[in-house]
């Protein structure tokens, strides 16, 4: 075999030195990065100072999807405006709580003058929130509230008042009267929650003639949603409008309703999506409320600007909603808003 | 076999510590690859950030390898014998899941819940094993099920919600506490660190180590040997699974809750880890330090690359090319050696 050709190998004393090297190697480069970093360290300060742009470290709940690149670019629009630089990051799906977490430790230590953060779970971050108190970091909490007292503000949708106006547009579809259904996307979510009392709510206070069916929960999940949809149709064919809370709950809801054969039920939807926007644009859905990514973006900006600079802030920042359906769905301001 | 067969003994015995040195010497060398990526990735971004090299941001870059770390320690002994894990992932969030179970449902005590999580994530790997032994299943296949019944099982167990600890139970202090009084360093680090002395130790000084790497030269000939090479692979994969339970401890300790729905990934980025530190994917060569400096390379590149504000769209990109790196120095390495 080829071993038999090697040449014998140094022997055994040979061994040392090297791994001696390679730490004493590596001690020196750490020193010679500590004393680099140092001087740049100072470098920055020096030219620092007055003239420096305050930089907002934003942190998402997500990154890549349609939504969170709406808020981006918000930010970003805004920064620009306000003369700030930002970052905006966020992990690749809204499970990936442990990421997010190292993504906000991250940002802490580039030191920034401000902190926009859309936690995926109040709890696990509650550590990096202390670290900026201490700091005396402002946070600026966005999408859904921080189950926390150290968030100065939180610029998110008024999801009562969005499910509220759903419930109108859904009151004027059935005329005023008649057996109306909800699909939620969840019982214990802010935003589930929300949506489903915002549109209960209304329809109790101001359309006494229709008669709401006991709320159902699909997860979110479009097949469940579907499948939630027959089983309301077949038991109350007499229905007459159905909504959906979410983009998953909506699509479901759509695909339901098509499965059952039926097209004289009217639904309303939430949030966006290539699947709801088609079913609009062809009439199988009456329309739905979209939120406004980009102006949750701005809004986290203008606020930690606000913050930096010592100014007083709301303790919620309603950022707004449209209402979309066939006649407006082309209005260049519902099509910046809508994700595909 | 190196030795001339008519040597006289003594000879014969010197060739063979010789072989015993030169692969010492190589297994160094890889080390000193790592060990040198590392410190070129850290050097870089010490010039390139004054934010990089402080102490906050070292402890912070630090947190963030423990649980891939801790995956990446179980894996090595699984990718020694030429397997593969796929379940480290999921099983950590199952485990994760059961400790939530224990510790607040059945409001068990803080240190038997944590055993008893070690104990579930070894009952994992040990299904794993049994699955690779005596259903004679690929490891890729076996793991790949075991992934994805870990990922439903947590979903189920936990009914899609994430389990909290309470504050006072002290659980959160596992990872986030700090033990040296007045340092502000995690404690997860720590354990770790233990983890990975005793995983090398496990590895480099004992008979299941000594089999391990000789399961993965040479399957045949180990059992040829005389040795019961199923029962050595199952070992190797409860020891992987006591490394997924200590896993879904540390990062159910960080989050202060059992995350049902994650988990997804890590085994990748866990393999990722083992293939930098050199361990090799066909088996019979790998060290732990390896994997621990694979580990550190990734989040000081994660972390270097966010702290110098690189878009987040070029940071896999980056790893990725890293990978590549890493693993043909490593070819081109061997390709000279022999």
């Amino acid at each position: 075999m080829t071993r038999a050709t090697t040449p014998p190998r140094p022997d055994r004393r040979r061994g040392r030195p090297a791994r001696a090297a390679t730490v004493l190697a590596a001690a020196l480069s750490l020193l010679a990065a500590a004393a680099l970093s140092g001087c740049s360290d100072a470098g920055t300060t020096a030219e620092g100072g007055e003239g420096r742009k305050p930089y907002i470290a934003i942190v998402s709940k997500g990154f890549q999807q349609q939504f969170w690149q709406a808020v981006k670019k918000g930010a970003e629009r805004e920064a620009e405006k306000r003369g700030v630089t930002i970052s905006f990051e966020g992990p690749a799906t809204e499970t990936e709580v442990e990421a997010q977490v190292n993504m906000v430790s991250n940002s802490l230590g580039r030191k920034p003058d401000a902190l926009g953060l859309a936690a995926l779970d109040s709890r696990a971050v509650e550590p990096m929130l202390k670290q900026a108190e201490r700091r005396g970091t402002p946070v600026i909490a966005f999408d859904s509230g921080v189950d926390s007292d150290i968030p100065l503000t939180t610029a998110a949708t008024d999801n009562r008042a969005a499910a509220a106006e759903a419930a109108e547009h859904m009151a004027e579809e059935v005329g005023g009267k008649g057996k109306v259904a909800l699909v939620v996307h969840s019982q214990t979510s802010g935003s589930g929650v929300d949506r489903r009392d915002g549109f209960v709510e209304w329809m109790e206070k101001n359309a006494p003639g229709v008669e709401l069916l006991p709320v159902q929960y699909g997860g979110g999940d479009q097949t469940k949603s579907a499948d939630i949809t027959k089983a309301i149709i077949a038991s109350n064919p007499d229905v007459k409008g159905i909504y959906g809370s979410n983009e998953g709950s909506a699509m479901g809801v759509i695909q339901g309703v098509k499965e059952s054969g039926r097209d004289d039920i009217s639904t309303v939807g939430f949030d966006s999506g290539q699947g709801q926007i088609n079913a609009i644009e062809e009439g199988r859905m009456a329309g739905a409320i979209t939120q406004n990514p980009v102006r949750i973006g701005e809004q986290v900006v203008a606020a930690a600007v606000k913050a930096v600079k010592g100014e007083k802030l709301p303790e919620t920042i309603d950022t707004g909603y449209y209402w979309y359906d066939k006649s407006n769905i082309d209005d260049p301001r519902i099509q910046e808003v809508l994700y595909r | 076999m190196t030795a001339p067969t008519a040597a006289p003994p003594r000879q014969k015995q010197d060739a063979t510590a010789r072989d015993g040195v030169r692969r010492a010497v190589t297994s160094r060398f890889q080390q000193f690859l790592a060990v040198a990526g590392l410190v070129a990735v850290f050097v870089f971004f010490s010039f390139a950030s004054p934010h990089f090299l402080n102490y906050s941001n070292i402890t912070s870059m630090l947190f963030s390898t423990v649980v891939i770390g801790t995956l990446a320690l179980g894996a090595t002994f699984v990718i020694v014998t030429g397997g593969i894990d796929l379940s480290v992932g999921t099983g950590m969030t199952l485990c994760a899941v059961m400790s939530g179970v224990m510790i607040v449902e059945w409001g068990l005590p803080v240190p038997v819940g944590v055993l008893g999580t070690l104990l579930f994530g070894g009952l994992v790997g040990l299904v794993n094993g049994l699955n690779v032994t005596f259903l004679g299943l690929p490891p890729f296949i076996a793991t790949l099920a075991m992934m994805l019944v870990a990922q439903g099982l947590a979903l189920v167990i936990s009914g899609s919600a994430p389990i909290y600890f309470s504050e006072d139970s002290g659980y959160t202090g596992i990872s986030t506490g700090s033990v040296i009084p007045g340092a502000d360093f995690p404690n997860a680090v720590l354990i770790f660190a233990v983890a990975a002395v005793i995983g090398g130790v496990v590895l480099n000084k004992t008979l299941l180590g000594r089999y391990t790497y000789s399961i993965g030269s040479n399957e045949e000939a180990t059992a040829l040997s005389g040795i019961d090479v199923r029962k050595w692979k199952i070992i190797v994969y409860v020891v992987s699974g006591l490394f997924i339970g200590l896993a879904g401890v540390l990062i159910s300790a960080r989050l202060g809750s059992a995350q049902p729905a994650t988990g997804m990934g890590y085994e990748l980025q866990a393999i990722a880890a083992v293939v930098i530190g050199g361990t090799s994917l066909s088996g019979g060569k790998g060290s732990l330090t390896g994997t621990v400096i694979g580990a550190l390379i990734i989040s000081v590149l994660n972390n270097g690359l966010q702290i110098t504000s690189v878009p987040q769209e070029w940071q896999n990109v980056i790893l990725g090319c890293v990978i590549v790196a890493a693993v043909y120095a490593d070819k081109a390495r061997k390709r000279r050696a022999v």
